[in-house]
């Protein structure tokens, strides 16, 4: 489909939020709270109710962009022509299902802080709401800038607000995990300042889908003779930036800090969606515009992924600290999804979105989980719990759906995801049995982290004291969590509703990334 | 004949009206001020000023996009000059609000300061119009004599008197260097005129020998005396004691008024009459490439670094301004490439325009908090500012912001046509050690907004002024606007072609 200058409904539900923004930062902090809570809360409904009417105005038979608009920005002066920075937004089946991943938990994120406690301690809801809002207009953009520079804008701006939400309303030793946050996130992304600009003076024009045409008709478009070449270079410009954010190891020693420090809906967020955006930018821009790069180097960072899958399960299970667990299990569940993504083929690249998909649900409920047992005990220590399920069935029972659904089990979304991935990786010509194998003992161990700290927090007695009397889930809990598992649900039973709507795109990513690649002879 | 009187019409003075405006303005004012503005009413004095700029801004939209000499041709007025001129009057309109109240709390207000800041002023729009060594002298020194003064404006402090003592002598030695200079590139090419000398290149590059050598020496001794107004390593030793010491007004108009200026010349010397200088024939960048190269990496390396460890918001500032004149370097060094001059050249003036919303803005904020012994510029005196002063607070954090060069703010739009020009003219290696030092300021800078916002403590501050307000969101508001309508920016630039203004 042709993109226009008129707004289309991509434009519309990324701008929701951003007036949504404006709106609450007219109200008056002291005597308007309950306006402010529930404005964020309703604008960031607002912007699922539209992403839901872009899912069912999507057409998944398509591969290319819908719903594309693009307005010239700014006009560039070439020496033979001149080119365009543009306002280039648009859906297609990479990028469809995060969308709609961002605006289901920013919700959800919003309604769990209104009984937050550390929004009562430490105030200025205002802002925290405010930045909220900001975040979801910036992640919901970095999904559908089709444009490298509009992509970088929304990039950076992510960090702003999350940097914020750190650490102003985040726990002890906030200061230092946002600015170690900021600092890192920053040196990957201004590297990937370089090879943006590079690219686009290369290819004179800064639109996505132009370069990767060009890219499919001038395969040596960004030389490419070996593991360390010009394309590779500018591969690894993109990469270590998205490497970051995912964070594959060694490259994640940010992620735990941020975590644990982050409030609830800080990490949930986290979890949910800003990490996410790493592995989508290796979809959406490494791999098409890069493909011998790809091949070349899909060996060697499968072999980091794997070491961050058994790496993070690992550590997973020594930890002590019940956020600190779940913030290593994402190190170990994100690897899976780049293990999918280098296998290059469509299995693995399906399972490693639907994947993204699901490590946003599980693991943003598992924060969620966290948060609620916080609040009500204010310490993260899993040895303070034990028997919750006795004091707390309802809220144990989902629990357990959560935590079954982040180990994988059979049924339940995460399942589906693992399995796909790994017989995409099975099958795919660069990786193989070795890979898979290796890949398979990650989720044994998921298992074992997963039941040891609900076995901890959950089963056996209560022995302590200050456990016995635990308020029941507050009706606004509840609203958090049940969305959760039925999404959980149905991905587990119904996955084909999922894959459906990215098959085509992802199918004509294989086929540009093998295309270009085999039309090159290597040297 | 000897000397000649030159007719009206030849002197061409509508071609210079914007900085003729201003001395004329300049003059009057110190008339003005002498004899009609009573002593304790001295605000009279800064509106009078301020008037002066406005009227110079308007003049310089009509001449903006022509393309004539003037004064026999030892000035043009293209739209380069005009560019400029937008970036220093607007410097010197948001330096007379911020310095209206600071004067009077500080006890130091008297009606020569803005005499002097527009002299200042009218220096810096001559350097950017000269088309002759000899004018870019004079120039020089019209914006550096007050510009002494203004440092030791707080006298009896002891601090104010030691920046503007250094800053004088330094000051001194390096005109010397750049006259120095001058007269070795007049020996090689026969002319000071910039024209003259760009016609000249040519046969030197051909012929070689010492005439070459000559040039060579000439342009550097001219790079040393420029990079001391403009403050790049190894050049920068007085600036963080000379802005630290200054009155804080004074530091924020110089810290962006000076470079603008430094800039301004050395863009006029190297891009537009030196590019073709190469020593090879056929080499397709100019001998003075490397050199500039080098010492944008070192200033970038070493201003970032340093700037880590301040603990005085001036310093910091300071040292954060010789980094970013390392930022403008790389596009003056790019410039240098066959072919990219005016890229290269609208980078840097693009860059220059962020840095002085943004740098202008930061003082603002700085001199806010500072108390009025001069005390309280310490980063720890940014503690807890978001709760007593929010506007401010968000202010400088947007102002921080666009010096890391975060999206959506001006400094990224000057970051990335600057890195965009480096990489053109084939410097990756520059570019790359670039954006490293940029992830480098962020952690300085990021500090600042630590103390602001996230760490828990009453600011003190002295009472609000409202034109020091006005000033830092006029510049919070140039800052956000350049960051998210680019496209204004960069359709003023692209009528910038310097290149082909001298190739005839």
């Amino acid at each position: 489909m042709e993109a226009v200058s008129t707004p289309t409904l991509t434009s519309v539900v990324l701008f929701i939020p951003l007036v949504s923004m404006f709106i609450i930062l007219l109200f008056r902090e002291d005597t308007q709270s309950e306006y402010i809570r529930w404005g964020a809360l309703i604008g960031s409904l607002l912007t699922f109710a539209a992403s839901i009417l872009l899912w069912l105005s999507y057409d998944p038979a398509q591969p290319g962009l819908q719903m594309a608009q693009r307005s010239t920005w700014i006009t560039l002066s070439a020496t033979d022509a001149t080119y365009n920075i543009s306002y280039y937004v648009g859906v297609d089946g990479l990028s469809l299902l995060l969308v709609i991943l961002t605006t289901f938990i920013m919700p959800l994120a919003i309604l769990s802080s209104f009984r937050s406690h550390v929004l009562v301690e430490r105030g200025r809801e205002k802002l925290y709401y405010a930045f909220m809002l900001l975040l979801e207009w910036a992640m919901i953009g970095v999904f559908v800038a089709q444009d490298l520079f509009l992509f970088y804008i929304f990039w950076e701006v992510t960090l702003i607000p999350m940097y914020f939400l750190i650490g102003i309303w985040g726990a002890e030793e906030r200061i230092y995990a946002a600015v170690k946050f900021f600092l890192y996130t920053m040196a990957g992304s201004i590297l990937m300042l370089l090879a943006i600009l590079f690219v686009g003076t290369q290819a004179q024009s800064f639109a996505l889908p132009d370069i990767i045409a060009k890219v499919q008709a001038n395969p040596d478009m960004f030389p490419f003779s070996g593991l360390f070449s010009t394309q590779s270079f500018l591969f690894l410009g993109f990469l270590i930036a998205f490497a970051i954010k995912v964070p594959v190891w060694p490259l994640h020693s940010w992620l735990p800090d941020a975590h644990v420090q982050a409030p609830t809906a800080g990490s949930v967020i986290l979890a949910g969606v800003l990490l996410k955006m790493g592995t989508y930018g290796i979809v959406r821009f490494c791999l098409p515009l890069f493909p011998q790069a790809s091949i070349e180097w899909a060996p060697i960072i499968s072999v980091l992924a794997i070491i961050g899958i058994i790496y993070g399960a690992w550590v997973s299970y020594a930890q002590t600290d019940v956020k600190k667990l779940v913030a290593y299990s994402s190190v170990s569940h994100l690897g899976f999804v780049v293990l999918g993504i280098f296998a290059l083929n469509s299995q693995g690249i399906q399972g490693g979105i639907l994947q993204m998909v699901n490590h946003g649900i599980s693991t943003g409920g598992l924060f969620l989980l966290v948060g609620m047992l916080y609040e009500r005990r204010h310490t993260k220590a899993m040895s303070a719990y034990g028997g919750i399920w006795k004091v707390m069935p309802v809220f144990g029972g989902l629990s357990l759906v959560i935590a079954l659904s982040s180990m994988g089990l059979p049924g339940l979304n995460g399942f589906v995801g693992e399995f796909t991935i790994l017989l995409g990786t099975f099958g795919s010509p660069y990786l193989g049995f070795f890979f898979a194998l290796f890949a398979t003992l990650g989720v044994i161990l998921a298992a074992v982290y997963i039941l040891y700290m609900f076995q901890k927090v959950f089963m056996g007695e209560v022995d302590k004291e200050e456990n016995k009397n635990l308020p029941p889930l507050h009706w606004q809990e509840l609203a958090v969590l049940i969305p959760i598992v039925i999404v959980i649900f149905w991905i587990g039973l119904q996955p084909g509703t999922f894959f459906g709507s990215m098959d085509a795109s992802v199918n004509q990513l294989v086929t540009q990334v093998t295309s270009a690649a085999s039309s090159v002879v290597l040297r | 004949m000897l000397f000649e009187v030159p007719s009206l019409e030849s002197l061409n003075l509508g071609a210079a009206l914007p900085a003729v405006s201003l001395t004329f303005g300049v003059c009057v004012l110190l008339l003005v001020d002498l004899l009609l503005v009573p002593k304790d009413r001295k605000e009279i004095t800064a509106w009078l000023a301020v008037a002066g700029v406005v009227v110079s801004f308007v003049v310089n939209l009509f001449t903006f996009n022509t393309h004539t000499e003037a004064f026999l041709g030892m000035f043009v007025a293209d739209s380069f000059t005009g560019f400029m001129n937008i970036i220093i009057l607007l410097t010197a309109f948001l330096g007379i609000l911020l310095s209206k109240d600071y004067l009077k709390r500080a006890g130091i207000e008297r009606g020569e300061y803005y005499t002097l800041m527009l002299m200042s002023a009218a220096g810096m729009m001559f350097m950017a119009s000269a088309n002759d060594l000899v004018v870019v002298f004079i120039a020089l020194e019209l914006l550096s004599i007050p510009l002494y003064i203004l440092a030791a404006f707080r006298v009896p402090d002891v601090k104010s008197e030691e920046s503007g003592m250094k800053y004088f002598i330094l000051g001194a030695f390096s005109s010397a260097f750049f006259v120095y200079g001058a007269a070795l590139v007049y020996g090689a090419a026969g002319t000071t005129s910039l024209p003259g000398i760009f016609g000249a290149v040519g046969t030197i590059v051909q012929t070689g020998g010492s005439a070459a050598f000559l040039l060579l020496a000439g342009a550097g001794l001219i790079l040393v005396g420029l990079g001391f107004k403009v403050a790049v390593v190894p050049f920068h030793m007085w600036t963080p004691d000379v802005y630290e010491g200054a009155p804080t007004p004074v530091t924020a108009f110089m810290s962006v008024g000076a470079k603008a200026g430094g800039f301004a010349a050395l863009l006029r010397i190297m891009a537009i009459s030196l590019p073709a200088f190469t020593l090879a024939d056929g080499q397709p960048y100019a001998a003075w490439q490397q050199t500039f190269w080098i010492i944008a990496a070192l200033t970038l390396i070493l201003g970032n670094l340093v700037a880590i460890a301040q603990s005085n918001i001036k310093r910091m500032l300071a040292y954060s301004s010789i980094a970013h004149a390392g930022y403008i370097l790389m596009a003056v060094a790019a410039a240098g490439t066959t072919g990219l001059t005016n890229d290269a050249t609208r980078a840097a003036l693009i860059y220059l325009l962020a840095y002085m919303f943004t740098n202008l803005g930061a003082f603002g904020v700085a001199l806010a908090v500072e108390r009025d012994d001069g005390s309280g510029t310490n980063l720890e005196d940014f503690v807890g500012l978001a709760k007593n002063r929010p506007g401010l607070a968000l202010m400088m954090a947007i102002f921080m912001l666009s010096l890391t060069g975060i999206p959506l703010t001006g400094g990224f739009i000057g970051k990335w046509f600057v890195f965009k020009a480096t990489l053109d003219a084939g410097l990756v290696a520059l570019a790359i050690i670039g954006v490293l030092t940029s992830v480098v300021s962020a952690f300085y800078y990021v500090r600042v907004i630590v103390n602001m916002y996230l760490r828990d403590g009453e600011a003190e501050t002295p009472g609000e002024s409202r034109m020091v307000n006005w000033a830092v969101y006029v510049a919070g508001a140039g800052t956000l606007i350049m960051g998210i309508f680019p496209f204004l920016v960069t359709g003023l630039s692209d009528l910038v072609t310097v290149a082909a203004s001298v190739v005839r």
